[in-house]
């Protein structure tokens, strides 16, 4: 395959990209690169311009302004050459219903233009691979929510992308289908693939990308690997359930002393959280300070921030664009 | 959209094999959508069998036998309706995001559309071929010429072939597939009864006489009713052949332009 330039650069370059529907500024200035090989998890909220921004990757729409390449050939101008390079998997599974699992990767196949046998062969090892082969000949309207996520994603491999575009992947699987899928996602990118995938849990984004964009408004509002997302939102948390709402008060003082910053209060829960680095070593302490106060406590763990709380610590809003106080428990 | 010689070349090169798999994906949902197969059969043939006994009587048609009047009628009226399948399957595929999964493969632009029309047009061969056998059987017979009588139902596929070019318009300008359905019955409706279809047009009151003289159905369907019946054929003939190239040089463009402009 022709190559636009040499494989040390980039190889998705997005360049100041614009794109309004009406007065919607889906994409206002978004500027990003994809080294080769490696995974790129873009993380928003509800409407903050993932598939907008796949969708304009993948050729099926033009930036208003900005220009977006793929392998050296620019998106708009040349996208009969980025075509063959990728592959994208959208938000709803482009699966043709009417068709068994075998048909609709043959089908796809042909029109990669593999030649008949060619395209025979790789539907039937994809169907292998994605645990399809006893389904295969089932027309796709019988298929599970997770198969045909399945499906979806081999018809987007058909012809071996060296750029796949996974826009909320596991949206609407059950965690065991979610973890099937991830580790399906590892696998193609230990064998050079590289990826861009949308998603709107930190945790998934966590588990598979190596940096992280996160977006909000058609604009990029952070960046870095995980590790360091989740530092400036102050790291892990510790929460802790109390039955005896009574309570609350000395969970709180414990919370405030042990923490990093000042807990928030949830009292239709009854539960207290905080900020903690060094999270087991706290852990610790406050089981055994909360124990010397006598408080029982009925549940206490730590956890990775959501996309919610990373939300509330960058942009002072929370994810859901709706209005909140001044942000207690932010960083 | 910027049109690049790179997206010519593919499209010169893939376009009948691509439109080919389109057609085979198609011919395939119509055989495992028993309901689009009864919507696309029975219905037509319920039509002729509800007009020839229902109405028969009551329709002056002078010496023709009212069957042979119209059964040419009721073969466009299929079609006609039948073509209102490709806007709703395209936009099915619209809202299923398949278009999408399309649109990212390195497969000629026109294939969708066209593959869908052709899949639509060999529906159509079969849905006129089942009616001319139940025409038969309840008495329709031919008065022309053989040639005439191969000419007349070829005459009503291309007519339905130019219509599915409209309905694909109007299928990849919609949001929805229902949407596809009504927006396009809403104009064919009047379009088939304000027309020789069923009745002569000269039992209209004036005004309306004039626009059903006018209607492309009406050509169609008396340059048919010509060939079947060994009538004169050819005035009407080249006015529906002109109404029909007239149609297809807007709506061919038009769809495909539509199509690709999909976001
Ligand atoms: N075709 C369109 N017409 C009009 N508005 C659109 C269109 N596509 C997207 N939008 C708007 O652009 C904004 C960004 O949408 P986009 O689909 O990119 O968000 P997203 O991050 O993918 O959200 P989600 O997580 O819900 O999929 C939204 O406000 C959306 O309503
Ligand atoms: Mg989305």
């Amino acid at each position: 395959m022709e190559q636009g330039h040499n494989g040390s650069s980039p190889i998705v370059v997005v360049r100041d990209v614009h794109k309004s529907f009406g007065d919607v500024h889906a994409l206002a200035g978004v500027s990003l690169e994809i080294e080769r090989g490696t995974v790129l998890g873009l993380l928003g909220p509800n409407g903050a311009g993932k598939t907008t921004l796949v969708r304009v990757l993948t050729t099926l729409l033009d930036p208003d302004e900005g220009s977006a390449a793929v392998a050296g050939f620019d998106v708009r101008r040349e996208r009969t050459r980025v075509r063959p390079l990728i592959g994208l998997a959208g938000q709803s599974a482009a699966v043709d219903d009417t068709l068994t699992g075998r048909e609709n990767l043959e089908m796809v196949a042909n029109l990669y233009h593999m030649g008949r046998a060619a395209a025979a062969s790789r539907a039937g090892e994809l169907l292998a691979r994605f645990d399809l082969v006893d389904a295969a000949e089932r027309q796709a309207r019988t298929y599970s929510g997770g198969m045909r996520r399945r499906l979806d994603l081999a018809a987007s491999l058909v012809a071996d992308p060296e750029v796949l575009f996974l826009d909320e992947p596991t949206t609407g699987l059950d965690p065991q289908a979610r973890l099937e899928l991830w580790a399906v996602i590892r696998e193609l990118v230990a064998t050079g693939t590289t990826v861009l995938l949308t998603t709107q849990y930190l945790e998934e984004a966590d588990q598979l990308a190596d940096e992280i964009v996160v977006i909000d408004h058609g604009r990029i509002i952070a960046q870095g690997t995980a590790a360091e997302l989740k530092a400036r939102s102050g790291g892990e948390h510790l929460t802790v359930r109390v039955s005896d709402l009574a309570a609350l008060a000395q969970v709180r003082d414990v919370l405030e002393a042990e923490g990093d910053g000042p807990p928030t209060v949830d009292e239709a829960t009854g539960t207290v959280s905080v900020a903690v680095s060094n999270g087991p070593t706290r852990l610790a302490g406050v089981v055994r300070r909360l124990d010397e106060a006598e408080v029982a406590i009925a549940d206490i763990g730590l956890r990775q921030p959501t996309l919610d709380e990373v939300f509330l610590s960058l942009t002072g809003h929370r994810a859901e664009s709706e209005p909140v106080d001044a942000p207690a428990g932010a960083v | 959209m910027v049109v690049s010689m790179d997206a010519i070349r593919v499209e010169a090169r893939h376009a009948p094999g691509d439109i080919l798999q389109l057609w085979k994906r198609n011919m395939l949902a119509y055989r495992r959508q028993p309901e689009l197969m009864v919507f696309s059969t029975i219905q037509p043939v319920m039509f002729v069998l509800l007009f020839a006994f229902v109405f028969g009587g009551a329709i002056p048609t002078g010496p023709v036998e009212y069957i042979d009047f119209l059964l040419p009628g009721i073969l466009a009226q299929s079609v006609l309706f039948g073509s209102t399948q490709t806007g709703v399957g395209l936009a099915v595929d619209v809202t299923s995001g398949m278009i999408d999964r399309y649109r990212t493969l390195p497969m000629a632009r026109s294939a969708v559309v066209a593959g869908r029309i052709l899949a639509d047009t060999t529906r159509n061969v079969f849905v006129v071929g089942l009616m001319l056998g139940v025409g038969f059987l309840i008495g329709f017979r031919y008065h022309g010429t053989v040639a005439g009588a191969i000419a007349m139902p070829f005459v009503a596929v291309l007519f339905g072939q130019t219509f599915c070019w409209i309905s694909a318009a109007i299928g990849t300008s919609v949001r929805r597939a229902e949407t596809a359905q009504v927006a396009s019955f809403v104009w064919l409706f009047p379009l088939v009864f304000v027309s020789s279809v069923f009745v002569p047009v000269e039992t209209m009151p004036d005004w309306l006489e004039v626009v059903a003289e006018n209607s492309p159905v009406t050509h169609t369907v008396n340059a048919m009713r010509g060939l079947a019946l060994g009538t004169d054929f050819w005035e009407p003939l080249v006015w529906a052949l002109a109404w029909m190239a007239g149609i297809m040089a807007v709506f061919v463009p038009l769809a495909v332009w539509r199509y690709r402009s999909i976001q």
